[in-house]
C-alpha cells in the first residue's frame, strides 16, 4: 500500500477485509474506496470504468462491509434484502455469484447470496419471498415482477442499495425505462435506498449520473467515480494475400490465418456480428481443424442447455476458442482469453473496445485484437473504427424519453402490488429520468388506457381492469388481471421462434422423411421468417452443422444433416447492429481523401480505382446517384454515407416519389452508406427523358405530408406498434402466436388493429407510443434534413449499363422494407403474370 | 373457372369466377356479387369482435363493428344487391348482438332497408342475432348454389363456404405478399373473412385439405383496387 498511496482514507475498509485484500496481493483500489465512501455517505453514485478494472467488487464491497458489520441482516432477525443487483444479463447474475462466493467465503462473511431470473424454479423463488437473502441478484424482469407482487411492500422495505451493472447498455432501452420506473417506486419503499451504478466509458456520463438519482431528494446528479483507461490496446487488421471478397460478411478468407493465431494463444475469443456470421466461421474453422483444438460456438438461438455446457467449459479454460455473437458482449468473466478476433467491422468505437478489453482482463495490460475485414469495403470501416477507438472516441448515445407503453405496463404492476393514489404515482413517475417530462394529461391517458383502452368511445367501462374506488385509490378489478398481467410482463418481444429439430433418419422409399421419424434432439430455434424462405430440400447453417429442411410441423421446424458442403441457403438475419455515425463520417473521409488511399491493401485501392473509372468518387459536398439495370430490375443507388436509419427512412420516402412519378418502385435496401431502390420502369431513361427529376425527388419537401403519410402506412410503423401493443399489454403475447398452437386457429393481427386505432382515434396514446418509438430509434430525421439541404444543387447523376463497384455491397444486403400503394398490386399482377408465364412455358 | 370479364368499377379489376356455372363477381373488398339474383355474399364478419376481447381484458379499439359494417355499406353502395348473405359467425360470440353500440345497430337496420337479409349460423354465432332484422338459416340454397358457414368435407359441387378465413402468400422479385383471398377450383369457393379484425389462414393450411380436387386451386389476392388469381401451385406456407 505503499506505492499506490489512495487519496481516501483506507481506514474505511474494516480489518477483516484489509487482511484480505493484503493476503491476496492486492491493494484496495482508489476507485473501490471513494464508492465505498459515498455509499457510506448515503449518495447515489456512478462508477465509469473500462473492462477489467475490478468494477463487480466495487459495487459490492459497501454492502459487505456493512453486512459484515451487522452480522448479516437475516441474521439477527431483520430478515430481508440488503442489496439488490441488476443486470441486463441472466448470465451475468450467475457470474456475479461466483466472483462473490470468494471473497465471502474466505472472510468468513455471514452474507446469503441467491439469484432470481426467469430460469429459477417456482419453489424457490416462493422461498426467496418468504425467506429473503440478503444479496438478490436479477434482471429488470424480475424486479418488474416483484414490484407486482402483493409482498413488495414487504420485500422491498429493508432494501439498502441497488447495484445497477452494465448501465450504459440498459439506460437507453426500454428494459432501462422499466428499471427506471421500478427503482422509483422501490425509493417510495424504501426512502433510505442508495443506487450504485457501473458503467463502460461513455459519451455522456451526466445522463446516467442522472439516471440514477431522485432530484427530489436534492442531488441532480449521482456522484462520479471514474477510472482512467487502462494500457492502450493492440488492435491490428488482418492483412491478406488472398483475394478479399466484393461483398459478403463471411470473412473465410482470413480464417486459415486466424486458426494460427488460435493455436498460438491460450484462449481466443472470435465475435461475430450476426449469428450467421458465427455458424460460418465456426464451420469453417472446423472444416480445418486438423488439431481438433477445443473449439465451440456460442449464440442466443441454441438450445440453452448447450449455451450452459459451453459457458462452463470457457470459465474452466478447456477451450481453446469460442466463436459468439453479441450474447458475450458484456461483462462477463471468461478467464484467460488472451486474443479476441472481430468477424467484420465491430461497427462502432465503444464496441469494439468493449469486445477487445474481453483479452487480458488486467488493467495494466494491453488488450490484442484482430480485426478481420470480410469484404474491400469493410477494410476502410475496419480502419475507420479502430482510428476512432485510438483517438478514445465512444459512440454518442442520446438519453431518451421513456417510453409510454413501458409506463403503462408499470401503472398496471404497481395497481397488481396494492392500491395506488395517481397524484403520488405521477410524482414518482416523473421523479424516474426517462419520465421527468410527462405531463399529467399524458399520465392519465395511460391510466386511462390501462383501465379501459382509454377510447374516445367510453364502451368498456364494464371490464375495466382497474377501478378508482371510493376512497380515491386505484385498484385491480380482479385477481386474473394480475395474473394475465404477470404472464406478460416484460419488454423484449422476441421474434417468434421454431424449434430445429434433428429428424431421426427413418426414411421413406421416396428419400422424404416418414412421419413416424419425427421426434428428434432439439437443436435450438429460428426465427419463423427464415424459415418462411424455406422449401423442402434446402440446406441452412444451423448449430454449427449443414442441415435439410424436411418439414415443418406446427412449431417445429425438422432438419436432417446434409452432405453438402455448402448451403444452398446462404445466411439468415439475426443481431444485425448500425454503424455508429462517427465511424460512418470517417469512411467517409478515407474515401474522399485520396491521399489516404496508399495505405489502403490493394484490392480496396483497386476497388476504389475502378469505381473512379465505371462511375465516380463524389467529392464531400456531392451526393451521388447511380442508375442501372440489374437482373431484370432497374436500380437506383444515391451514397449519402448518413448511416442506416437515414437511408432506410430516405428509403422510404424515395420509393413513395418515386411510385408518384410511376416509376413502379419494388423495394429498397439501405446500407450505413447509401440506399438502393429498386423499380420496373428504366429510371435511366426516365431521367433522360425529363420524366424524372432528381432534383425535384431529392427536394426537401419531403419531409413534409410524405413523412407523415409514408409513417403511418410503413410496416416499420406496423411493427412499432405491435410491441408497443404487447408491453402496454394491449394484447397478449400468447395471442400473438396463437396460429400454430392450434393448427387452425384464426391469428389475431396487430396490423388490423393498428388500422382501425389509426383511423378513428389517431392520437390514441398507444399510437403516440408507437410513433414516438419510430421518430427516435427507427428513423434518424436530423440527419436527412441537415443532407438534403446540403446537397441542393450538388446532384451528380451517373447512368451506367451495369452495376458499379461501390453499389456491390449493398445490393447483397438484406432487411428490405416492403413498398405499400399501388406497387403491390403491381406486383400481385406480376406475380399472377409470372405463374402463367411459368405454366405456359414449353419443356 | 376462368376469367370470363373484367368488369371495370372504381378501377377495380373485379373479375368473375365461375363456380358450378354460375357467374360471380370477385369483389376486392372481399365479396361475392351473384347477378343472376342480385345477392351479395360475405363471410365472417367477426362483428363485436373487439368487445369479445375486452371482456377479457384486453381492450381492442372498439371501432371494429363500426369499420366493417361501413366497408360493407361500400358494398352494398356499389352492388345494390336485392338481398344480403352473411355465411356465418357474423358475431364473435353469442352476446355480441347485445354488446352492440345503438350506432353500429341502426346502421345495420339502414344496409337492411330495401333487400332481404339472411343470417347463417356459424360456429361462433350458432343462434340467429337477436333484436336485428333479417332471417336466420342454417344453410341455403341459392339455384345451383349451397350456402352454409363450414365448408363440408369432400366434394362439394356449387358450395359457398367461409369459416376458414383464406389467406394465400406468394413470393415475387424477392418479396412476399400475404393477402385474403377467396379459394376456388371452379366446383366451390371458400370466401375470405371480412371482418376488420379477422385474422387469416394460409390456405396451404391443411385445413384446407380434402376440399378441392387434386388438391388443385386458384386463390384470388385480394389488391388494394383488383382480385388477382393465382394456381395453388405457386403459392407459399406460412
Amino acid at each position: 500500500m505503499t506505492a499506490f498511496q489512495p487519496p481516501v482514507d483506507a481506514a474505511v475498509l474494516p480489518d477483516r477485509f484489509v487482511r484480505w485484500f493484503a493476503g491476496r496481493g492486492w491493494t484496495p483500489r482508489v476507485h473501490q474506496l471513494e464508492l465505498m465512501a459515498h455509499a457510506q455517505a448515503g449518495r447515489d453514485a456512478l462508477l465509469i470504468a473500462p473492462t477489467g478494472a475490478g468494477k463487480t467488487l466495487a459495487g459490492f464491497l459497501p454492502t459487505l462491509v456493512e453486512l459484515a458489520e451487522t452480522g448479516g441482516r437475516s441474521n439477527i432477525g431483520v430478515p430481508g434484502i440488503h442489496t439488490l443487483y441488476v443486470s441486463p444479463l441472466k448470465a451475468l447474475a450467475v457470474d456475479v455469484a461466483r466472483n462473490l462466493e470468494r471473497p465471502i467465503a474466505e472472510m468468513g462473511l455471514p452474507v446469503r447470496v441467491e439469484g432470481r431470473t426467469g430460469d429459477t424454479p417456482a419453489a424457490r423463488r416462493k422461498r426467496q419471498k418468504e425467506r429473503p437473502p440478503d444479496i438478490l441478484l436479477t434482471t429488470p424482469e424480475q424486479i418488474a415482477l416483484l414490484i407486482g407482487d402483493p409482498s413488495a411492500g414487504r420485500l422491498f422495505e429493508t432494501v439498502k442499495r441497488v447495484v445497477v451493472d452494465e448501465l450504459h447498455a440498459l439506460s437507453p432501452t426500454k428494459r432501462g425505462d422499466q428499471l427506471a420506473l421500478a427503482l422509483a417506486r422501490i425509493r417510495a419503499l424504501a426512502p433510505d435506498v442508495v443506487t450504485v451504478g457501473l458503467s463502460a466509458t461513455v459519451s455522456d456520463p451526466d445522463a446516467l449520473r442522472r439516471w440514477l438519482v431522485d432530484p427530489r431528494r436534492g442531488r441532480p446528479l449521482a456522484e462520479l467515480v471514474q477510472i482512467a483507461g487502462g494500457a492502450a490496446p493492440d488492435i491490428s487488421i488482418h492483412q491478406t494475400d488472398e483475394r478479399l471478397p466484393w461483398a459478403g460478411h463471411g470473412g473465410r478468407h482470413a480464417l486459415g490465418a486466424i486458426y494460427e493465431e488460435i493455436k498460438r494463444h491460450k484462449t481466443t475469443l472470435l465475435f461475430a456480428n450476426t449469428r450467421a456470421q458465427a455458424e460460418l466461421t465456426f464451420q469453417e474453422l472446423w472444416r480445418i481443424n486438423e488439431d481438433t483444438l477445443p473449439i465451440a460456438l456460442h449464440h442466443g438461438s441454441l438450445d440453452v442447455g448447450q449455451r450452459r455446457k459451453v459457458e462452463a467449459a470457457m470459465g474452466e479454460g478447456r477451450l481453446k476458442a469460442v466463436v459468439a455473437t453479441s450474447t458475450l458482449d458484456l461483462g462477463i468473466d471468461w478467464g484467460d482469453v488472451d486474443l479476441v478476433v472481430h468477424m467484420g467491422s465491430p461497427k462502432g468505437a465503444s464496441r469494439l473496445l468493449q469486445r477487445t478489453g474481453r483479452a487480458n482482463h488486467r488493467l495494466d495490460e494491453p488488450s490484442k485484437a484482430i480485426m478481420v475485414p470480410a469484404n474491400r469495403f469493410e477494410v476502410i470501416e475496419c480502419e475507420a473504427a479502430r482510428a476512432a477507438a485510438l483517438a478514445g472516441e465512444q459512440d454518442a448515445e442520446a438519453a431518451k424519453p421513456g417510453s409510454l407503453d413501458v409506463l403503462a405496463q408499470h401503472v398496471l404492476g404497481v395497481a397488481c402490488g396494492g392500491p395506488f393514489d395517481a397524484d403520488a404515482l405521477f410524482a414518482e413517475v416523473t421523479s424516474a429520468a426517462p419520465y421527468a417530462d410527462v405531463d399529467r394529461a399524458t399520465f392519465d391517458d395511460v391510466v386511462a388506457f390501462v383501465a379501459t383502452g382509454g377510447y374516445a368511445l367510453r364502451s368498456y367501462e364494464r371490464f375495466a381492469k382497474i377501478r378508482k374506488t371510493k376512497d380515491g385509490l386505484w385498484r385491480v378489478s380482479n385477481p386474473q388481471v394480475a395474473q394475465s398481467w404477470r404472464i406478460n410482463v416484460g419488454t423484449i418481444i422476441e421474434a417468434t421462434t421454431l424449434k430445429v429439430r434433428l429428424a431421426k433418419a427413418r426414411r421413406s422409399k421416396a428419400g422424404t422423411v416418414a412421419p413416424g421419424g419425427f421426434g428428434g434432439r432439439v437443436l435450438g430455434e429460428i426465427e419463423e421468417y427464415f424459415v418462411e424462405t424455406l422449401t423442402p430440400g434446402d440446406t441452412f447453417m444451423f448449430a454449427g452443422e449443414i442441415l435439410k429442411f424436411d418439414a415443418l410441423v406446427d412449431t417445429d421446424v425438422y432438419a436432417s444433416r446434409s452432405t453438402s458442403d455448402a448451403p444452398k441457403v446462404p445466411t439468415y438475419v439475426g443481431g444485425r447492429m448500425p454503424l455508429t455515425t462517427d465511424v460512418a463520417a470517417r469512411v467517409r473521409g478515407i474515401i474522399d481523401d485520396r491521399a489516404s488511399w496508399p495505405q489502403l491493401p490493394e484490392q480496396t485501392r483497386e476497388w476504389l480505382g475502378l469505381q473512379q473509372r465505371r462511375s465516380l468518387i463524389p467529392e464531400p459536398e456531392q451526393l451521388l446517384v447511380e442508375t442501372f439495370p440489374r437482373a431484370g430490375k432497374n436500380f437506383l443507388v444515391a451514397y449519402t454515407f448518413e448511416g442506416r436509419l437515414a437511408n432506410q427512412t430516405l428509403g422510404m420516402l424515395l420509393t413513395r416519389r418515386l411510385e408518384r412519378a410511376h416509376a413502379a418502385p419494388l423495394g429498397f435496401v439501405a446500407s450505413d452508406y447509401c440506399l438502393a431502390v429498386w423499380a420496373l420502369r428504366d429510371m435511366s431513361a426516365m431521367i433522360a427523358g425529363d420524366l424524372l427529376s432528381l432534383d425535384a425527388l431529392f427536394d426537401q419537401d419531403m419531409l413534409g405530408d410524405d413523412l407523415e403519410a409514408w409513417l403511418e402506412e410503413s410496416a416499420l410503423m406496423k411493427r412499432t406498434f405491435r410491441n408497443c401493443a404487447i408491453i402496454a399489454g394491449l394484447i397478449e403475447r400468447d395471442v400473438i402466436g396463437a396460429k400454430r398452437k392450434t393448427g387452425r386457429q384464426v391469428t389475431m393481427s396487430t396490423d388490423l388493429i393498428y388500422d382501425v386505432l389509426r383511423r378513428h382515434e389517431p392520437d390514441h396514446v398507444l399510437l403516440r407510443a408507437a410513433r414516438a418509438d419510430a421518430a427516435r430509434g427507427l428513423i434518424d430525421l436530423e440527419r436527412i434534413v441537415e443532407m438534403l439541404a446540403r446537397v441542393k444543387g450538388h446532384m451528380v447523376h451517373k447512368p451506367l449499363s451495369r452495376v458499379s463497384p461501390l453499389a456491390v455491397p449493398v445490393l447483397l444486403e438484406v432487411g428490405r422494407e416492403p413498398v405499400y400503394g399501388a406497387s403491390q398490386d403491381a406486383l400481385l399482377k406480376l406475380a399472377a403474370d409470372d405463374l402463367v408465364a411459368e405454366a405456359m412455358a414449353e419443356d | 373457372m376462368t376469367i370470363r370479364s373484367a368488369r371495370l368499377t372504381h378501377d377495380a379489376i373485379e373479375p368473375t369466377l365461375g363456380v358450378a356455372g354460375v357467374a360471380l363477381v370477385a369483389d376486392p373488398l372481399g365479396a361475392l356479387y351473384e347477378p343472376g339474383s342480385g345477392a351479395l355474399i360475405v363471410a365472417d364478419l367477426h362483428l363485436e369482435k373487439g368487445s369479445s376481447f375486452a371482456r377479457r381484458g384486453q381492450m381492442l379499439p372498439p371501432y371494429d363493428t363500426a369499420t366493417t359494417l361501413g366497408r360493407l355499406a361500400r358494398l352494398i353502395a356499389t352492388h345494390q344487391p336485392r338481398v344480403v348473405i352473411a355465411l356465418g359467425d357474423s358475431f364473435h360470440d353469442d352476446g355480441g348482438p347485445a354488446r352492440m353500440h345503438e350506432a353500429d345497430r341502426a346502421a345495420v337496420a339502414a344496409l337492411q332497408r330495401g333487400r332481404d337479409w339472411i343470417w347463417i349460423a356459424g360456429n361462433h354465432d350458432p343462434a340467429p342475432p337477436a333484436g336485428l332484422g333479417g332471417e336466420a338459416r342454417e344453410v341455403l340454397a341459392l339455384g345451383a348454389l349451397m350456402l352454409r358457414h363450414e365448408p363440408t368435407a369432400g366434394a362439394a359441387p356449387g358450395e359457398l363456404a367461409g369459416h376458414l378465413h383464406p389467406v394465400a402468400k406468394v413470393a415475387v422479385r424477392g418479396r412476399s405478399l400475404r393477402r385474403r383471398c377467396f379459394a376456388t377450383d371452379g366446383a366451390r369457393v371458400v370466401l375470405p373473412a371480412f371482418g376488420a379484425y379477422a385474422g387469416g389462414l394460409n390456405v396451404r393450411d391443411r385445413a384446407f385439405h380434402g376440399l378441392f380436387a387434386a388438391e388443385a386451386f386458384t386463390a384470388w389476392m385480394l389488391g388494394d383496387a383488383g382480385v388477382y388469381a393465382m394456381p395453388s401451385w405457386g403459392l407459399r406456407p406460412d
